[in-house]
């Protein structure tokens, strides 16, 4: 089993002349789970992916794996898999020839294509040019090559971006096994309702500075509500006001913070007020806590 | 095996699981021939050399390989880099090898070995086209001849420092469009007017022959161009005129290195 080891950022930072896209970045990735990095488009992940894998040149501070930095890794694919663009293939190669390639370069047997293909669904495939695959194939091809080696890490950047429904759950279950696996597991993505289902860890940056890091229950939470909602209302509200409880309009109802559920059905019943809805709630959902880590700007 | 011999088998097998090499091949294999036994038809079958004079075209017919063939493994060695750049490979490439150094030992070793087997095909290619018009002709073939073979042996080397200034170049200019024009432009229309310039002002001769292509040919030690034009300053002997190549591949590698290949892939 590959043991997994973390990944740690320490004041990570790249400045492209005047503008600084990351910025002192600092925090860990830990084994045994998934990691969402989140962040709008342009926050300077990509970015900071690319410094973790030598493939930018950090400004100042260091990005390691396991305590060690990718360019000093004589057999990277042993140590971290990466799957980053979909398009970095030569198109006129076959997914097969393409990963022996790597292989071959990397020191992993070239015999560990056709079993990573086979992990990923793509065995019948092996021998079709690159140039001949549709957006998903491609992404499956890169998760392919990211797992060539065994590694202990595994580092995605958008891996759920442009698969289709069928090929979401896919990954999703795909993303769980590595983690189960003891894998340290770090995908990126600017979409969190895209990875909330995947993910146990939640790292967050905007603008190049990190906001927040944590479980991914860490986001959003706010405090326990209570959203309830009547035919009548104006009635409802008159009877929560009378019963010193206060109702905010939100949505499809209002929302209750100061008494539990079973409290605002009996004011109701007390009040003759049929209800139409009566459910716990969050004052802030996952989305709105996320749109409001990253502040304006932010695409979801 | 160490990252930079694993990084040259690599590239190797990148080279031969695309398409490019053998399209060269073929080009080349096809010109040479076409010129090495039209060289032989026209002088013997159309003009009616004699025979007895077989001894002088035969070396002439064989060093087509490298006098016009040469564009090929400059081409092949500079795709080897400038494709990476073209199709955003450079990502898996460095992921695989993350010694920029070792990835760039690797396709120095890879283009040597396909230039030099580019090498092979052109001459078997130069010499079946030569030879067996000559035989036709009664004209001595030279192919049991030492010297022939001999200079066999510096058209392969020729050759395979070719794909190694090639590799230099991509790396000196990685776009694969530009690298293209400048590779078909300056040794097909510059260099020949310089050295035909070199040919007839006072001087110039002597800066000429350090040109690549007139290099070259003094390696070879023959070539349809020089036979045929005026000589000026004296060829360099076949060794300087191999270290004059190197010299080039290794000018434009130190340039390349320190400038384009440092550069974050993004």
């Amino acid at each position: 089993m590959p043991q997994g080891v973390p990944i740690e950022f320490d004041g990570l930072t790249k400045r492209f002349g005047a503008v600084e896209a990351v910025s002192r970045l600092t925090f860990a990735v830990q084994p045994g789970r998934v990691t969402g990095f989140l962040g709008p488009n342009g926050a300077g992940k990509t970015t900071s992916l690319r410094m973790l894998l030598g493939l930018v040149r950090p400004t100042e501070g260091t990005a390691r794996i396991g305590g060690r930095r990718y360019r000093e890794l004589d057999r990277p694919f042993e140590t971290i898999g990466v799957a980053l663009e979909s398009t970095a293939f030569h198109p006129g190669r076959t997914a097969r020839d393409h990963l022996r390639v790597q292989a071959r370069a990397a020191g992993v047997a070239p015999a560990r294509a056709d079993a990573v293909l086979d992990r990923v669904g793509l065995h019948e495939y092996g021998g079709r040019k690159v140039g001949g695959y549709s957006m998903g194939m491609r992404q499956r091809l890169g998760l392919a090559q990211a797992l060539l080696g065994e590694p202990g890490v595994v580092v995605f950047d958008e891996p759920i971006n442009g698969l289709d429904p069928e090929g979401i759950r896919w990954i999703r279950g795909f993303l769980r096994d590595l983690a189960a696996e003891g894998r340290t597991v770090l995908i990126s993505s600017h979409v969190l309702s895209e990875v909330q289902q995947s993910v146990d860890e939640v790292v967050v940056i905007a603008k190049g500075r990190l906001v927040h890091t944590g479980p991914l229950s860490s986001i959003g939470s706010g405090e326990a509500a209570v959203v309830v909602d009547a035919p009548d209302r104006g009635a409802l509200a008159a009877a929560l006001h009378a019963a010193g409880i206060a109702a905010t309009p939100f949505d499809d109802g209002l929302r209750v913070t100061d008494a539990d559920s079973a409290r605002v059905g009996a004011v109701a019943q007390a009040a003759g007020v049929a209800l139409s809805a009566l459910v716990p709630a969050r004052t802030q959902s996952l989305e709105e806590g996320f749109l409001e880590l990253v502040g304006e700007g932010g695409s979801l | 095996m160490n990252a930079a011999l694993r990084s040259a088998r690599a590239e190797l097998s990148k080279i031969f699981t695309t398409r490019a090499w053998w399209v060269l091949a073929v080009i080349l294999a096809g010109y040479v021939a076409l010129l090495s036994g039209g060289l032989v038809i026209v002088v013997f079958g159309v003009a009616g050399t004699d025979a007895a004079q077989g001894g002088m075209f035969a070396p002439l017919a064989y060093s087509m390989t490298t006098a016009v063939g040469y564009v090929m493994p400059l081409l092949l060695g500079a795709l080897v880099v400038t494709t990476e750049h073209r199709h955003g490979t450079l990502t898996p490439t460095f992921l695989a090898t993350p010694s920029r150094g070792a990835v760039l030992a690797g396709k120095f070793g890879a283009g040597l070995v396909v230039a030099a087997l580019l090498g092979v095909i052109g001459l078997a290619a130069a010499v079946a086209a030569g030879a067996i018009p000559l035989a036709a002709f009664g004209a001595d073939t030279l192919l049991g001849d030492g010297d022939t073979w001999l200079m066999f042996g510096r058209i392969l080397l020729a050759m395979a420092l070719w794909g190694a200034i090639g590799v230099a170049f991509g790396v000196l200019l990685p776009s694969q469009v530009g690298a293209i024009i400048v590779v078909l432009a300056f040794t097909q229309f510059v260099e020949p007017v310089l050295r035909t310039a070199g040919a007839f002002v006072e001087g110039l001769d002597q800066v000429v022959r350090f040109l690549p292509g007139a290099a070259s040919d003094s390696l070879v030690g023959t070539s349809v161009f020089t036979a045929f034009t005026a000589q000026g300053a004296e060829a360099l002997p076949w060794w300087a005129a191999a270290l004059v190549l190197a010299g080039y591949a290794a000018v434009f590698a130190a340039i390349g290195a320190a400038t384009t290949w440092r550069r974050d892939v993004t």
